[in-house]
């Protein structure tokens, strides 16, 4: 029945309308990136003949726009993940403990090596990153051994939680133990997208990459799990095997994000949410799209950030979650008012 | 008691002392019984006789001992996907999401027939919209599952059954929600699915459609209490016992019904 595919091929559209805007949006915000910062469009326009000019847009700007598109990415996709695997809208990428986790494998290392996030060097930046994400590793792998696997949502859930709390007391002990780390840490804590660099950006390209290709392998599980979970075994997937396979994926995504630009709060919960209140897709197709979305969503944020108060810089975390708590109850309400106005 | 004795050749499945638990507490104890090729059994008990236990078991969802055999192999042979072609299982209140449209729901019902990522093929579009087409919401095909009344939404998830087009169909309260109009027309569904040789099992609340199948397992804390044709008076004994005689079964119009006894019995 043609009739069957025609109906099909146009619930695709509207979401690839989308990746499409959103992609274009992503270039002109780097466009815009490139042009921001305290020597403003002159270092762009200067681009063929100063040097100097040069290396503000190439080794500061750009990595830095970059940077916060691929630490959105990571974010927005993981956000999705969450949501789909946790069959949960208020699933973020951070409930593992692995927002906890990072922020203390930070601390310590600036506690023990005293390696500051303003390190521009190549290890002390790894070492920093490394430390990062081993945290959000070692929480998650905490995670699930006290959930006892992943099979029990709920379990999982809690586990996350009691993980987080340990985690962030243990983190707030090393600061109270070594308070010089306090400032640095706290940049972190809140969030930045100011210590970007271009090593960072191709470690955050490889995982956006790699996550990307495994949620897309695991994605029918995904959708399977929309029907509620014993009609997905019922339709025959190996649901255990791949659940578990999409949350190393999840695990991977938020450790890499957080351990590169710090706690950026909301941009994993808003991204699938903002896709979700434009087009209606299956659950596969949204982690595409709210990768895209983090994406834009990170990158605009960087981009205020650096000339809302210029020269001063806020931390882009603090208007992340300014700007996402705001969308977010105004799409509840929207909700709500949609609610009453249908009346049951 | 009475079982059916009856050569194991002439059975679609036939399961043997099936035991199941749920949450470490046996809600089957030891169910043996056969089901034809090409007939409707319905499933009727009190709350908790562990019906719905029952099609779990059945849809390989629920891990039990004991042996079922489905056309004459161990069903544990079977692979997950190859289980999940011949047997589909509609589950009781399963939390679907909200913002599905109606056709990728129906759709998801192909997976087992459908490579790993290569999305739909031609049969799977003309087996979504046979689905579609018989539970009559074609036309909500582009609504999303979420704008949907609660008896439109039974119907989108019959859909999603149908669409597997398994030889053994399990469905645990298929009417729930249906007014009467589109109770008939699942009737009339189910006797055309039989007539194409595949085995249903419902499980029924409405005893009165209960009694419209070909056969009946009447269950009881976990065990089979009889088994025997729709038709046969000794199931209807078995049924009104099983009820504590708060119904009793009788003739109206050429068709048996259970007449519920609300007075006149001691509590």
């Amino acid at each position: 029945m043609t009739s069957g595919t025609d109906s099909a091929s146009r619930y695709a559209k509207p979401g690839r309308w989308l990746a499409l805007a959103l992609l274009l949006l992503s270039a002109i915000l780097l466009l815009l990136g490139m042009g921001v910062g305290s020597t403003g469009w002159d270092s762009l326009a200067l681009l063929q003949r100063d040097p100097s000019a040069w290396q503000i847009v190439w080794e500061i700007r750009l990595p830095r726009s970059v940077g916060a598109w691929l630490a959105g990415a990571l974010l927005g996709l993981a956000g999705a993940l969450a949501q789909g695997l946790f069959r949960n809208p208020l699933a973020d990428p951070y409930l593992l403990g692995s927002a906890s986790g990072a922020s203390l494998g930070v601390a310590l290392a600036m506690a023990m090596w005293g390696v500051s996030p303003l390190a521009t060097q190549w290890l002390a930046l790894m070492g920093l990153s490394g430390a990062a994400f081993a945290g959000a590793l070692l929480a998650v792998l905490l995670t699930l051994l006290l959930a006892q696997g992943v099979q029990q949502t709920l379990r999982l859930l809690l586990a996350g939680v009691v993980v987080g709390v340990v985690l962030g007391a243990l983190s707030s002990l090393v600061l109270l133990l070594v308070p010089g780390i306090m400032q640095a840490m706290q940049s972190f804590m809140l969030g930045s997208t100011s210590f970007l660099a271009w090593p960072s950006c191709i470690l955050m390209a490889s995982v956006v990459f790699l996550c990307g290709l495994l949620a897309w392998l695991m994605s029918p599980l995904l959708d399977a799990l929309a029907l509620g979970e014993a009609t997905a075994q019922s339709l025959g997937l190996p649901l255990p095997a791949l659940r578990a396979g999409l949350v190393v994926v999840l695990a991977l995504a938020t450790g890499t994000a957080v351990a590169h630009t710090g706690l950026v709060a909301f941009v994993g919960l808003a991204a699938p949410h903002l896709v979700r209140s434009l087009v209606k897709t299956t659950p596969a197709r949204l982690i595409g799209l709210a990768s895209l979305c983090g994406a834009v969503l990170l990158q605009a944020a960087d981009l205020l950030a650096r000339s809302l108060m210029a020269p001063r810089e806020l931390p882009v975390g603090v208007l992340t979650a300014v700007l996402g708590g705001v969308y977010l109850l105004w799409l509840m309400h929207g909700q709500s008012a949609r609610r009453r106005g249908s009346g049951a | 008691m009475s079982q059916c004795i009856i050569s194991p050749g002439e059975f679609a499945l036939q399961a043997k002392s099936l035991i199941a638990q749920l949450g470490g507490a046996p809600v089957l104890h030891g169910l043996s019984f056969g089901l034809r090729p090409g007939s409707w059994v319905s499933v009727v008990g009190p709350n908790g006789a562990g019906k719905s236990s029952l099609l779990r078991v059945l849809a390989g969802l629920l891990p039990c001992t004991g042996a079922v055999q489905w056309l004459g192999q161990p069903l544990q042979s079977f692979s997950a996907r190859t289980r999940a072609q011949h047997i589909a299982w509609l589950g009781q209140g399963e939390a679907c999401d909200e913002d599905l449209r109606v056709y990728d729901l129906v759709m998801l019902g192909r997976m087992p027939h459908q490579a790993w990522l290569a999305g739909p093929a031609a049969s799977d579009h003309a087996a979504v919209a046979r689905a579609l087409a018989v539970m009559q919401a074609w036309a909500w095909r582009d609504r999303l599952f979420g704008q949907l009344s609660a008896g439109e939404r039974q119907r989108v998830l019959l859909a999603r059954v149908l669409a597997v087009e398994a030889q053994l169909l399990l469905m645990d309260e298929p009417l729930s929600n249906l007014d009467p109009p589109h109770q008939a027309q699942w009737l009339l569904l189910v006797r055309a699915l039989v007539s194409q040789g595949k085995t249903v099992v419902s499980v029924l609340h409405e005893i009165s459609i209960a009694l419209q199948a070909d056969d009946m397992l009447i269950l009881q804390q976990g065990r089979l209490t009889h088994q025997g044709a729709c038709k046969e008076v000794t199931t209807h004994r078995a049924l009104e016992q099983v009820f504590e005689h708060r119904v009793r079964v009788a003739m109206l119009e050429g068709q048996w019904l259970a007449v519920p006894r609300i007075q006149g019995l001691e509590p």
